[in-house]
């Protein structure tokens, strides 16, 4: 009889080749985890190549997920319980691991070649390198095929479930259910049942290793966590950016358009919004990132939200059509998810470089609205603004999303669809103004005194006919015009339209209200800076946080905020360009950059650290 | 638009004259291209506001500005992409692109093939006029090796594109080739586009008159004119002045009529499946104008990209509630409930 024990939380990492599985398991035992009612927190890291060479530390892909019976914000920092399909997976892995950590080995892969490839002289399993660790050495291979042996499938077939096989034991180890896996297995193998059953077989085979061996005397169970009452899912910020532009769609009553060219890690929002043409919504994969934003544009002309998204090579190309989104002033929404750059750098790697590209990345003044969810489930609400934005200012919109939430998963409370804000477009149809001699005529120009947006008359209007262009207009009729006056009052009266865009006002946190350190940031570091802060009080600091969903315009109280502390902490991943944003706009606050550029979220204990650091040195 | 009529007009050429102040250069040939078009829309029998005009940029590309219909003058090259993006998602109108050599053949190569392939719903008017015009005097991709121009002093060493041919490569549906001084078969040319579903190419030799004057001038001139154009007319022979086109080895050739069988000479077809033919056709004339057949050239049947889109969208929105289908959406797969 095994113990069972009671953990709050943990963090497992399952690591394999690109080949293994990794990805799909780790997704598996995530809706697990979820069902259970846990909070938590995904983290996978898999290599730019499709394959790279089977069994080379290059080829190693991993998922992490952190889980508890409490919120939880990270996805964690060092995993306690590796899972290493290969000796490549365990030395690309060994040094996150916690000392004392347990480790599941496939002992069917630390053959003499393989350690080889990877530059183990001796094999870690017996020279007693691994003996911090509580490792616990199986055959995943051999068992699988042997459990496997009745069925019709290939050695190599029944190989291929040691993935499955992997995470029947570590559900057992966890007490996690595996129906719906078993459900999702029957789905996703639909046109082979066989193969099918025999992943369930691996599944199960699995989870009675663990229940039968006794090799593993504890198993853990992780009680729900108390979250606020509702219905939950499990989210990728991609998929949850997708989601929120087909509500997006619902909210406005426009039909949606997207352009867009695949682009990694950007692509999973094409193939998302691919599945939605019932919502009207409808996707264009252009050729070229050019043309993606260029048809976007030219389908909000005619009266459609027109959406593109790409990663930071794209967005540069699109950079031409964003300004002429500016001079239009049409709706246009421009999703960036941010890779490493500059480059193709690491493009499956996470990074927050992009942000001055999308303040100023452009020819000419053309200032547009800048906003950045702060988690994966945010992506949703970050799109009906917008959305919201867009379509009521005329304006390009950049949401700034990273590779960390678009891939990352967390928990996420559904809304009620009475929630979803009323976005409802108003187009031009009728004559704004009239001319000299009485007559009624349209001004497409003519703006709007509150938002300063012009009315969006769609062709197909009648007697509403104008010509729009990239050449200077005279405000008003839209005539084009070289007067230096009028230029100077466009740009000037194009600037005051984004600076007057309504956004909320910034929330601080700072409960005891004394604190003289605010740390302030900006998109996915939300997460990472929360648990830090989090651990900091913990231990009696006290610290005040802040976090910028609006970048352009920032909130209208951000000077305020700043004002009130001695210092503002600022942790990028990049070198600093928030830093210098806000070092501009709101001179007299001493602003402390922390920045990284590794590819990977902060860890929350380098930030506490970091913070601390500040707060200790006044 | 996928479905244009051509009813009896009910508009005027001065209905789709605007209020701006025509800017190009005295004798310009696209004044005669302006005159032509604004002369022609009203037998589109549509109102004007179901007509969009979406331009690049380079003097032909003011173009939208001269119309009384919906006009957007966007960014270098890029004309062809937003004006997919409207046609797909605007079935109500008559989209036309105006372009020029610069505009389509260089900055914007990408959109234009990739328009023809897909079959939009557009109506490509490339004014050619061989040379860079709005920045003043360099050569295009449609200029002659050897031109002599700003930035090619000792002549320039490019080998020009044939639009056509490079068009027809694209697996476009319609491509035809007329010329800016011929009011009645640039009409003819623009009517027979109007009509076909799908992407139209129309070349359209266009004389500037600053830059590469007489550019054209042999197509014009009375006295070189009638054995240099090849009149090209569905279902007849294809002769011009006592010359005919018969077949030559994988392509055609000209002859003199004296010399050919009557039987040999060519019975033009512009909707012979096969693009080879009228790739042929394509390759009878090249930089020095020598044998330039104008009209269609070809004029298939194929579905077009922006109903294929629309009908995959209409099809599975059909009777959806949408707001009902996004709160299924949001809950379907794995979900908990806490309490």
């Amino acid at each position: 009889m095994n113990t069972v024990r009671q953990l709050d939380r943990v963090v497992i990492r399952f690591a394999g080749d690109s080949g293994d599985g990794m990805q799909l398991t780790g997704d598996r035992f995530t809706a697990e985890t979820a069902k259970l009612g846990n909070d938590l927190s995904t983290l996978p890291n898999y290599p730019a190549e499709i394959r790279a060479p089977a069994g080379t530390l290059p080829g190693v892909s991993s998922f992490q997920i952190h889980f508890a019976d409490s919120d939880i914000l990270t996805p964690g920092d060092h995993p306690e319980v590796l899972i290493a399909m290969n000796p490549a997976a365990l030395k690309a892995n060994l040094r996150d691991l916690k000392p004392g950590g347990t480790i599941v080995v496939n002992t069917d892969e630390f053959t003499k070649r393989n350690l080889t490839k990877v530059g183990y002289g001796d094999n870690p399993l017996e020279d007693g390198s691994l003996e911090d660790y509580q490792v616990h050495a199986v055959a995943l291979a051999s068992l699988t095929i042997e459990a496997l042996k009745d069925f019709d499938v290939s050695k190599k077939d029944a190989e291929r479930s040691k993935n499955m096989f992997a995470l029947g034991l570590v559900s057992w180890m966890y007490s996690r259910p595996t129906e719906a896996t078993e459900e999702f297995l029957r789905g996703k193998f639909k046109a082979k049942p066989v193969i099918a059953e025999a992943n369930i077989a691996a599944l199960k085979a699995g989870w009675n290793y663990g229940d039968t061996t006794e090799a593993f005397a504890v198993r853990f169970e992780i009680p729900p966590a108390k979250l606020k009452a509702g219905t939950y899912r499990n989210i990728t910020g991609n998929v949850a950016l997708a989601w929120g532009i087909t509500a997006s769609g619902v909210a406005t009553g426009l039909p949606v358009f997207l352009g867009a060219y695949p682009i990694t890690p950007a692509s999973d929002i094409l193939h998302e919004l691919s599945k939605h043409k019932r919502f009207g919504v409808t996707t264009v994969q252009a050729e070229d990132e050019i043309a993606a934003v260029g048809a976007a544009l030219g389908a909000s002309w005619g009266g459609a939200l027109g959406v593109t998204t790409s990663s930071g090579p794209g967005i540069a190309l699109k950079s031409e059509t964003i300004s002429l989104a500016v001079s239009l002033e049409l709706p246009l929404v421009v999703v960036d998810v941010q890779r490493a750059g500059p480059s193709t750098g690491l493009p499956t790697k996470t990074e927050q470089a992009d942000l001055v590209m999308a303040m100023f990345g452009r020819h000419g003044e053309a200032p547009i609205a800048v906003i950045a969810p702060q988690s994966p489930s945010d992506c949703f609400d970050i799109m009906l603004e917008a959305a919201r934005i867009a379509t009521t200012y005329r304006t390009p919109v950049m949401v700034l999303s990273d590779g960390y939430i678009a891939n990352g998963a967390e928990p996420w409370q559904l809304p009620a669809m009475s929630d979803l804000p009323d976005l409802t477009v108003k187009f031009a149809t009728e004559m704004n103004a009239v001319d000299a001699k009485g007559e009624e005529i349209f001004l497409p120009f003519q703006r709007d005194p509150e938002t300063l947006a012009r009315p969006w008359a769609v062709p197909g209007t009648p007697g509403l006919q104008h010509r729009i262009g990239g050449i200077e207009k005279a405000d008003g009729t839209g005539d084009i015009s070289y007067d230096p006056v009028n230029h100077d009052h466009m740009v000037r009266t194009r600037a005051a339209k984004i600076a007057g865009i309504e956004v909320p006002d910034l929330d601080v946190d700072d409960p005891t209200g004394d604190a003289n350190v605010l740390v302030l940031g900006w998109g996915s570091t939300w997460g990472p800076i929360g648990a830090a802060v989090r651990g900091l009080r913990e231990k009696g600091v006290t610290i005040a946080r802040s976090h910028l969903r609006y970048l352009n315009p920032m909130p209208h109280n951000t000077a305020r905020v700043l004002a009130r502390y001695d210092k503002v902490v600022v942790p990028e991943m990049n070198l600093g360009q928030l830093t210098m944003l806000l070092r501009n706009n709101f001179p007299g606050t001493e602003v402390v950059g922390y920045n990284k550029v590794r590819g990977l979220p902060f860890t929350s204990n380098e930030l506490q650290d970091a913070l601390e650091e500040v707060i200790k040195n006044g | 638009m996928a479905d244009v009529k051509l009813d009896a007009p009910k508009l005027k050429a001065k209905d789709f004259k605007s209020s701006q102040e025509v800017r190009w250069c005295p004798g310009c040939g696209d004044y005669a291209i302006l005159a032509a078009v604004q002369s022609f829309l009203p037998e589109l029998g549509l109102e004007r506001e179901k007509i969009a005009f979406v331009s690049g940029i380079g003097c032909s590309s003011r173009f939208p500005y001269y119309l009384n219909t919906y006009g957007l003058h966007s960014i270098h090259g890029r004309a062809p992409a937003i004006a997919t993006g409207l046609a797909v998602s605007r079935p109500d109108l008559s989209v036309w692109v105006v372009t020029g050599d610069g505009d389509a053949l260089s900055i914007g190569g990408n959109h234009l093939i990739h328009a023809l392939r897909r079959n939009v719903n557009l109506k490509i008017l490339l004014f050619n006029n061989r040379i860079y015009g709005l920045t003043k005097g360099q050569y295009s991709p449609t200029s002659g090796p050897g031109t002599l121009t700003k930035s090619s002093p000792m002549g320039s060493v490019d080998a020009p594109f044939n639009p056509l041919s490079l068009a027809l490569g694209s697996e476009a549906t319609f491509v035809a080739r007329t010329l800016d001084s011929d009011r009645a078969h640039l009409q003819e040319v623009l009517r027979a586009a109007a009509e076909h579903e799908g992407s139209a190419f129309v070349e359209i030799y266009q004389n500037c008159p600053i830059f590469n004057d007489g550019a054209f001038e042999v197509l014009k001139n009375p006295e070189t004119r009638d054995e240099s154009i090849i009149r090209l007319q569905d279902g007849e022979p294809i002769t011009f002045g006592d010359k005919v086109v018969v077949q030559s080895g994988y392509g055609l050739q000209v002859k003199d009529a004296s010399e050919a069988d009557a039987a040999d000479v060519v019975v033009h077809k512009a909707d012979v499946d096969d693009p080879a033919y009228a790739f042929a056709l394509s390759r009878l004339s090249g930089i020095a104008l020598d044998h330039t057949p104008i009209g269609v050239f070809r004029n298939v049947k194929r579905p077009t990209y922006d109903a294929g889109v629309r009908s995959q969208v209409d099809e599975a929105a059909a009777g959806v509630d949408r707001k009902e289908a996004l709160d299924r959406l949001l809950h379907s797969g794995d979900t908990w409930t806490v309490l």
